[in-house]
């Protein structure tokens, strides 16, 4: 996984509240077979409208977004992140984001920043000219304007994300242990390698 | 050392590291997989330059795109086609075992699991799909994982998971005749609802549960996830080995000792605690149907669509369930009339479900009135021993469509719906909107129970068929 230390760039101040996973990628995205190329469908509704807010010239590469409360409700699907990562996006503010969503991003690397609603007004202001700083080392969100808001997270997923652990990363610092416990396995019930 | 459950039992023999938080490295022994949630984790490992860590512990079929008739031609949907070739290219690539569609062995993946003795007691099994609880049946911890999850286990053969807390469901007394364990689920989930299992393992103990054959003991563990649960468990007995022994996975000789030594070590202790407990009398358990659009929404089939509930926020979900659904308040469950039946599913497609069906369709004809009826069996291997014991012609010659295996109209993600506005009766697991087809009108019930409304065209308390 990449590690997330800190990116600055323009940000889409798109701002919605509740917006769910099918309005991220609908369910029709679900039989496709790779986790790229989902950009496409991301918003897919959003973006059938000419004057949608993502494909303005002025937000055009940007890696932040900045959403509603309560973003990515809904099912569990992990096309999601993989549509939000596929569009650019590498971090998402926002006052709040639904749990499995929410994991489904830190197991892809995709920096989700809860801020409180005034802060996120600003933001929505500020990015509508100027860059936007996500600094996951200082753990502030900072703007060209002069801006600095403090967050908080969650010191697990933090390091992940810093050191761009994913969770097969994590595991494969454990290798010694895993390897005693298949030796375990092989003296102690070698039928649940044996079909 | 303290009690300990069957969970923490298995649990704790698969811990192979312990991080400060609780977090634990869970060694996996089984993992089952599919078309649909797979391929972004097989794209996963080659992007990242990864092996898959035991390929031998992974068995692969596809099961819920295929079509259920005309498997010697190329499917329709491109979509689906695709999904099914990358599957069977990335189980050719990686060394994966796997059951083609038109192999016998092929079916849902839950069905198979245990009926090639893939699944055995003891072991921790996985696979990207949250009916994986079904395998909690055997004893074996088993529960739904997500895509990246799916990729790590290919990788590492482990996962890092949080431990679930213990519940245990205790069934006590005699089933009635014609009620089945479907009819059990169906119970609990209403009296605890679907989210009273939720962050919890549940082990199903008691007399009720000890008189049920495997296969039975299956369709409960299958339903525990719609009870919110992450797992199903049953204490293996001289069933469960009886049911594993010679199956073409199992194991063998000096093996099969050792492994049966372990096996009978595997219950929960007496006075282990569980955090949670229900308990249920047996014998009051009638055959039960839902009305809406939750699992938990359901009535005995002598009673009736409930009244609108007081509570406002309860009343505004019912009201909307109940005008998807089509039903009034009031109106008595025997007299809603139905249009499809669906006998199939990881639920209820294996060998005893359509014994138990085929015996109340026996002589019988499906009612003009409906629409279609059919019997979807859960592999190619149920499929055949069903022939051999002549229930295709009884359900063919009542006139239900006899298929291959799948998951079918469960969910219907291959060509087999519901149309909307029509009611089917159906012995998959979950009722949602739209689950069976956009505008499907799903009741779930036991096999005996489609197959009464099946020759009734509405549905019916199978205990007043069986006297005819
Ligand atoms: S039969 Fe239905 S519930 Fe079971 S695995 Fe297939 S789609 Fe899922």
């Amino acid at each position: 996984m990449r590690p997330f230390r800190s990116v600055t760039g323009i940000a889409v101040p798109f701002g919605a509240k509740n917006v769910d996973t099918d309005i991220i990628i609908p369910s029709r995205w679900l039989k496709v077979i790779t986790r790229t190329g989902l950009g496409q469908g991301a918003f897919e509704q959003l973006r059938a409208d000419q004057a949608n807010i993502f494909d303005q010239p002025r937000y055009a590469g940007a890696p932040i977004l900045i959403a509603g409360e309560n973003f990515g409700c809904g099912s569990s699907r992990e096309h999601a992140p993989w549509a939000l990562l596929d569009m650019g996006f590498r971090a998402v503010i926002a006052p709040s984001f639904a749990d499995i969503f929410s994991s489904n991003s830190a197991k892809n690397g995709l920096a989700l920043i809860a801020l409180p609603q005034e802060a996120i007004d600003r933001l929505l202001a500020a990015a509508q000219d100027g860059t936007v700083t996500v600094d996951l080392e200082a753990n502030q969100v900072t703007t060209d304007a002069g801006d600095r808001f403090p967050f908080v997270m969650d010191a697990f997923r933090r390091h992940c994300l810093l050191e761009g652990l994913d969770e097969i990363g994590l595991i494969a610092q454990r290798e010694a242990e895993i390897v005693a416990h298949e030796t375990r396995l092989r003296s102690e019930r070698r039928w649940v390698g044996v079909q | 050392m303290t009690a300990r459950t069957l969970y923490d039992r298995i649990w704790d023999d698969h811990v192979i590291a312990r991080q400060d938080d609780g977090t634990c490295l869970i060694g996996i022994d089984r993992h089952l997989i599919h078309e649909v949630s797979t391929p972004q984790a097989f794209e996963g490992l080659r992007a990242a330059g990864r092996r898959l860590r035991r390929p031998e512990l992974t068995l692969a079929m596809p099961d819920h795109n295929v079509p259920t008739i005309n498997r010697d031609k190329p499917i329709e949907d491109p979509q689906s086609a695709l999904q099914l070739k990358v599957l069977e290219e990335n189980c050719r690539d990686f060394g994966i075992e796997y059951y083609e569609m038109t192999a016998p062995e092929q079916g849902i993946v839950h069905v198979v699991g245990p009926e090639q003795g893939f699944t055995l007691p003891g072991v921790t099994l996985v696979c990207g799909d949250s009916h994986t609880s079904t395998h909690g049946a055997l004893g074996a911890l088993a529960f739904g994982i997500g895509t990246s999850e799916i990729e790590t286990v290919f990788a590492t053969q482990a996962l890092l998971l949080g431990k679930s807390r213990n519940m245990a469901v205790r069934v006590d007394g005699v089933l009635g005749r014609g009620i089945t364990s479907k009819d059990v689920a169906l119970h609990l989930i209403a009296k605890i609802g679907t989210a009273g299992g939720t962050g919890h393992v549940i082990e199903f103990m008691g007399s009720a549960i000890d008189a049920m054959s495997i296969e039975a003991r299956m369709t409960l563990c299958n339903m525990a996830i719609e009870a919110g649960a992450r797992a199903g468990l049953v204490a293996p007995d001289e069933k469960t080995f009886a049911y594993v022994k010679g199956r073409p996975r199992a194991p063998q000789g000096a093996d099969w000792d050792i492994a049966l030594a372990w096996w009978k070590t595997l219950k929960s202790d007496p006075d282990a605690l569980f955090d949670a407990v229900i308990e249920i009398d047996a014998a009051t358990i009638a055959p039960t149907v839902t009305w809406g659009t939750s699992p938990e929404d359901s009535a005995p089939i002598d009673g009736a669509v409930p009244a609108i509930d007081a509570d406002p926020v309860r009343a505004a979900a019912m009201g909307k369930a109940l005008d998807y659904m089509g039903l009034t308040p009031g109106t008595p469950m025997a007299e809603i009339t139905i249009d499809q039946i669906f006998i199939g599913s990881c639920t209820n497609s294996r060998i005893e479900d359509l014994r138990d069906a085929a015996a109340i369709v026996r002589g019988r004809k499906v009612a003009a009135s409906v629409k279609r009826a059919m019997v979807v069996p859960g592999s190619g291997l149920v499929k055949l021993q069903a022939e051999a014991e002549g229930l295709d012609r009884i359900f063919i010659d009542a006139g239900f469509e006899w298929r291959d295996p799948g998951c079918s109209m469960c969910l219907g993600m291959n060509p087999d719906k519901v149309p909307a506005g029509q009611r089917c009766a159906s012995t998959s697991n979950r009722n949602f909107v739209g689950r069976q087809g956009p505008g499907a009108r799903t009741h779930l019930v036991s096999p005996p129970m489609a197959a009464a409304a099946a020759i009734t065209g509405k549905l019916t308390d199978v205990r007043t068929l069986e006297a005819i």
